[in-house]
């Protein structure tokens, strides 16, 4: 057996302190090369337990207008997947314990080779993958090439996923079931508390790994929330829309557009440390290492 | 190549045409799309379907559609007898209505209340707005910005259908957005809403489905060109953007080792400039849109922009059987350019008092060319996929572009 990854040791950690962590989404090159790895590196003193670097793609069937606005910006400027890999390395040659997961669709990396993919994602410092537009049907390729290269595969839970489907869909998981807290894509519709409750607790009996929460997020007390209930909430449309805010006439970086996104990002980090109303039952569960 | 015993076994249980097709969805849209394929299955499995749908065809959509010797066309090119057949002459203009009139009667046997289409030239857009009129379901139909603009009949045909036409302004604002668009209204709205898909793409089950529908254009072609000819044709010839009318025309014949099969694609202003839609002759493998098949893509796995003077070719990838026929070497994939396709399309309507649509007008070109190396006992029967009157304006636009220069 290998060595519990980082992504598990994480949520040990988290277990440990007792408290919701934070996954934070930015598009790796948005709104351009430097300022996507200043933000990267920030991330995780500003609070983010988790980082996920999306690749950018011409055509993000499954996200909302934000994330859709800044897989453009990342393109326009010229981001590749190699774009991707600098940015994960260069943060992991000065974080070795934040895990980096990329979230991205499959045209890309079958572009690249799955092989090479999970090659050059490992050189990189990633510790896990998801792939949308990629459901356990269809997944099994690129499950066994993650698996050899020592990567977790995360899958999404969706509210349309009956409990017939749950089981299937969370097989091949590693790292943490995701449950996508609305029926729509990124950024667009605010699931309720209870429903996300309920979500959680219907992923918790099919796994023994960490759920996250996401796609609804938008607020610090949307966070809060999420954080009473799931062990991580991840948010991306709104931090993508703080890079959006604050760029200039010519859609270039402002000064201001690092600190404005890394304060958000501290905002949130402050949000989940404090949940609106304490964890119960299933959802209060520790996480080992030895898992 | 290494002959098969049949062509036309596939899909396999997952959706897959060799190494193409499958269900590149999320998961959001997975159980739906499940869903989808078991009331399909129950549905083409209960003769009532089939009634209900032969029904409809027969008496709403106009089918079958003639086969017509296309007299002068053959004279002037001296060469094989040529016939059309003519989906022109369908209800709404050209094919796109079979697959409509059973993927909503499939929609309404599941209880859906509301239809999204995406459209390229309209004709889907149109002929979804219809079925929905005749059904009484809302329907909204998703349309590149770019499309509107040089499509502008359709447009106001679907609304007053009855349909609500939402414009798409991302990327290309072309076909591939609009259906990026009607993918993420679906995923939004999976309880009430049923896609109807308007190409032999998307996610398993539509391409089989699609074609299912489609499959009609061939068997009729089958009894008529034997009622008239007593024999199999020699070629069959149609136009591919995403590919339904050509699939639903070869697909009845794929085992028929006589019958050579043409599918011609958009070359737009030429295969070697950046400017074209053909993706069987120039992309490669990757996925889009729920599939895995042939795409127009850069190095790094972006999809690229097509462009044809045809809306309705003007899409980057390729329902996936064709891709799979492709590496089988059972049918030919050729592309002519915008310039061949105009001049066929004069060409048709001069001589045959048919105006076709500059989808079918690819076909036609090539026709033309094949037609030099065929002899005069040869029998071609090509694809009149639709009529031009949508591509009135934009033909003479082009026209007088041309005066101009």
């Amino acid at each position: 057996m290998s060595a519990p990854g980082r992504i598990a040791e994480q949520f040990a950690r988290l277990a440990d302190e007792g408290r919701c962590g934070l996954v934070t989404f930015v598009t790796a090159g948005d709104p351009d090369r430097a300022t996507s790895l200043a933000i990267v590196r920030g991330l995780a003193a500003s609070g983010a337990d988790v980082i996920e670097l999306g690749i950018p793609f011409s055509d993000p069937m499954a996200d909302g207008p934000a994330i859709q606005a800044s897989s453009s910006r990342a393109l326009a400027a010229g981001a590749t997947m190699a774009t991707t890999f600098a940015i994960a390395r260069d943060f992991r040659a000065e974080d070795s314990r934040t895990p980096v997961v990329l979230m991205g669709y499959s045209n890309p990396v079958y572009a690249f080779g799955l092989d090479a993919f999970v090659a050059e994602a490992r050189d990189a410092g990633v510790d896990g993958l998801i792939v949308v537009d990629l459901p356990p049907e269809e997944a099994d390729p690129l499950a066994v090439a993650a698996r050899t290269a020592g990567l977790d595969v995360i899958f999404l839970v969706a509210p349309t996923t009956g409990e017939d489907r749950m089981a299937r869909v969370l097989e091949n998981a590693g790292g943490f079931a995701y449950a996508v807290s609305i029926t729509g894509i990124t950024g667009t519709k605010r699931a309720s508390t209870d429903a996300v409750a309920r979500a959680v607790a219907r992923v918790r009996k099919h796994t023994s790994l960490p759920v996250a929460v996401g796609f609804g997020i938008k607020t610090p007390a949307q966070a809060a929330t999420i954080a009473g209930v799931a062990d991580a909430a991840v948010v991306g449309s709104a931090i993508v829309e703080r890079i959006a805010g604050h760029l200039d006439a010519h859609g270039r970086a402002g000064d201001d557009l690092v600190p404005a996104v890394l304060g958000f990002v501290g905002e949130l980090a402050t949000a989940v440390r404090a949940p609106a109303r304490p964890p119960t039952g299933a959802s209060a569960r520790k996480w080992s290492a030895s898992r | 190549m290494e002959q098969l015993n049949t062509y036309r076994a596939g899909p396999d249980e997952k959706g897959h045409f060799g190494e193409f097709g499958g269900r590149y969805v999320a998961e959001t849209l997975m159980p739906l799309v499940l869903e989808v394929e078991r009331a399909y299955a129950e549905a083409s499995a209960d003769p009532a379907f089939a009634r209900e749908n032969d029904h409809y065809l027969t008496h709403y959509a106009g089918r079958p559609s003639p086969l017509y010797p296309a007299e002068r066309l053959t004279a002037h090119l001296g060469g094989p007898k040529i016939y059309f057949k003519r989906k022109d002459l369908n209800h709404t203009g050209a094919h796109k209505i079979n697959n409509c009139i059973g993927q909503a009667l499939l929609a309404r046997r599941m209880g859906k209340r509301r239809i999204i289409a995406e459209t390229g030239a309209g004709q889907h857009g149109v002929a979804t707005a219809t079925v929905c009129a005749l059904f009484d379901i809302p329907c909204t139909i998703y349309m590149g910005a770019v499309d509107i603009e040089r499509q502008a009949p359709n447009v106001t045909r679907m609304k007053m259908l009855g349909a609500e036409v939402r414009p798409v302004e991302v990327g290309s604002a072309t076909l591939k957005d609009a259906m990026n668009e009607a993918l993420r209204d679906w995923v939004a709205n999976v309880d009430t809403t049923f896609y109807v898909i308007g190409s032999v793409a998307g996610p398993h089950p539509y391409p089989m489905m699609v074609r299912d529908f489609q499959a009609c254009i061939g068997l009729e072609v089958r009894n008529q060109i034997w009622a008239a000819e007593s024999r199999l044709p020699d070629v069959l010839v149609a136009c591919v953007g995403g590919g339904s009318n050509a699939i639903g025309l070869f697909h009845p014949f794929l085992d028929e080792a006589s019958v050579r099969m043409v599918g011609v694609e958009a070359a737009g202003r030429g295969i070697d400039t950046p400017e074209h839609a053909a993706t069987l002759s120039r992309g490669r493998p990757g996925v889009l849109h729920g599939s895995r098949s042939y795409l127009l893509q850069d190095a790094d796995g972006q999809i690229l922009e097509a462009h044809s003077v045809s809306a309705g070719l003007d899409y980057p990838g390729v329902g996936p059987e064709h891709s799979w026929l492709k590496d089988a070497g059972r049918v030919e994939y050729v592309a002519v350019t915008d310039d061949e396709a105009l001049e066929a399309f004069h060409l048709c309507t001069r001589l045959e008092g048919i105006i076709p649509a500059l989808e079918t007008a690819h076909a036609l070109a090539q026709t033309r060319k094949l037609a030099a190396t065929l002899s005069p006992g040869d029998l071609v029967v090509v694809s009149l996929s639709g009529r031009g009157d949508k591509d009135l304006e934009n033909v003479s636009r082009l026209a007088a572009a041309e005066e101009d220069a």
